[in-house]
């Protein structure tokens, strides 16, 4: 499946990435594995969506699709049917917190 | 004619300031990673153009940046620190125990010999190495899991490790410091360290004289006299004359002995400047004039710098990593504020121009002299 994926603007800036990014996901959508595909696909977004090592989500950032906020889903979880088909976007945000 | 090249780190990008050897007019890069705080860049003294910058954020994390060009170009290579081993506790502020976690580089030394080796300062603090030129880090584990780790805690910016020196002249020595724990220096490349911090007296923490607990806010060395070293604490101007073995107080007649940034003039081992603030509560500079204090005798006897510097209504502060000197002659010495000007001397301190007035709240400041 081929995912879309947009990111704030630092880190299209940092990953090379104009507009949206897609990213081919084998196997079930789910949250792990379009961050895994994007970090495979993009190395430099390594931790800076999630901890390296726990995996966990950074604190400032969120995970929106279809309306819906998805941050505290498992990660696990397979993302919405128009995700993975292709017809919406995963929106990865940055918290808003002035600065 | 020599260059000189300025690398700036602010709260919202890193700038290269550049100028020939008369250093009157600059030519002002930037910003780079414009929205990203750039805690330190530095360049290799064995490959000037080799430059490594620190990039952190608190919405995306750290990363680190690589230039092989001084500058013009820059590629991001590796940002995974992970502590080597159980992590341990630290105190935190209430004094209760609390993991080590790690939040940033906060700077960035390359060896004095090979490009691709670089330590890196964090917090919470610790000391990594890379030998690949930033693809790979390795922690350093010696310093984090000293005796006394458990009992180090953060100062009001947190638990950072901040300054580290390598010294030129006894090959694996090299000293760091920590707020709030102290200076520590290793003997073998970072594998043991021992606490250097005698002579040390800071009335905040219970016992004054502690060997650990110390908020030093930078120690600096001339490359050609390594065993005498400068300390601008918390509260007080340090110098020890035994690579650290133990220090005495040579605030003298500054106006406040508190400070952040202490440098030491290319070509004069006892020439050292500081800039006073007023004190820990009010981060600015004592009535409204921002002034260098320079000593020509390794300290206690001090002058103020000022001209060219605003001498009425002046609140900003300047903080440990922005100060910075050339080697060229006269010496050039150069400081950045946290309202975004970045001063520079010419003539070692006599005189001073702003290079550039506006930019975001400086953060580090370093000088390269360039053939």
């Amino acid at each position: 499946m081929t995912v879309r994926v947009v990111l704030p603007a630092h880190l299209r800036t940092l990953a090379h990435v104009s507009g949206e990014a897609k990213v081919d996901v084998p196997g079930p959508v789910t949250q792990r594995a379009v961050l895994d595909a994007l970090e495979a696909t993009y190395p430099v977004l390594r931790g800076t969506i999630r901890d390296q090592i726990t995996h966990q989500r950074r604190a400032f950032l969120r995970l929106f699709a279809c309306e819906q906020d998805l941050s505290h889903d498992p990660p696990d979880t397979l993302l919405p049917e128009p995700v993975a088909a292709g017809a919406e976007p995963l929106l990865i945000v940055g918290a808003m917190a002035g600065g | 004619m020599s260059r000189v090249r300025l690398l700036v780190g602010t709260r919202k990008g890193a700038f290269v300031l550049t100028s020939d050897g008369t250093r009157k007019n600059w030519d002002v890069s930037g910003p780079h990673f414009g929205g990203w705080e750039i805690y330190h860049l530095k360049g290799s003294p064995a490959d000037p153009n080799r430059l490594y910058a620190s990039q952190s954020s608190s919405w995306f994390g750290q990363v680190i940046q690589r230039s092989n060009d001084g500058g013009k170009t820059w590629e991001a290579v590796g940002n995974k620190f992970t502590y080597d081993g159980p992590t341990g506790t630290h105190q935190w502020y209430d004094g209760t125990p609390h993991p080590w976690e790690f939040a940033r580089v906060w700077h960035l030394e390359p060896s004095l010999n090979d490009p691709d080796t670089v330590y890196a300062g964090v917090e919470d603090a610790a000391l990594f190495q890379t030998k690949d030129g930033g693809q790979a880090w390795h922690e350093l584990p010696g310093l984090r899991t000293h005796e006394s780790g458990h009992l180090w805690q953060p100062g009001a910016g947190g638990m950072c490790l901040h300054t580290i020196l390598l010294d030129p002249g006894t090959p694996g020595r090299m000293f760091i410091a920590i707020s709030a724990a102290g200076t520590f220096r290793s003997d073998d490349a970072g594998k043991t360290w021992r606490p250097m911090n005698r002579g040390l007296r800071s009335e905040q923490i219970p016992n004054p004289t502690a060997e650990v607990g110390h908020c030093v806010h930078r120690i600096t060395m001339h490359r050609t006299r390594p065993n005498v070293l400068f300390m601008q604490k918390h509260w007080d101007v340090m110098r020890s004359d035994d690579a650290g073995e133990s220090w005495r107080e040579v605030s003298g007649n500054l106006p406040t002995d508190f400070g952040f940034p202490i440098d030491v003039h290319a070509h004069e081992p006892d020439t050292i400047y500081v800039v006073p603030i007023k004190s820990d509560s009010e981060h600015y500079p004592p009535d409204g004039k921002l002034r260098v204090y320079r000593s020509r005798s390794g300290g206690n006897e001090w002058e103020a710098l000022t001209r060219g510097l605003p001498q009425s209504h002046c609140y900003v502060n300047v903080l440990r990593d922005s100060m910075s000197v050339d080697a060229l002659d006269p010496c050039g010495i150069y400081f950045g504020t946290t309202g975004g000007q970045v001063y520079g001397s010419a003539d070692a301190g006599d005189s001073w121009q702003p290079i550039v007035r506006d930019l975001p709240s400086v953060v580090s400041v370093e000088a390269q002299t360039l053939p």
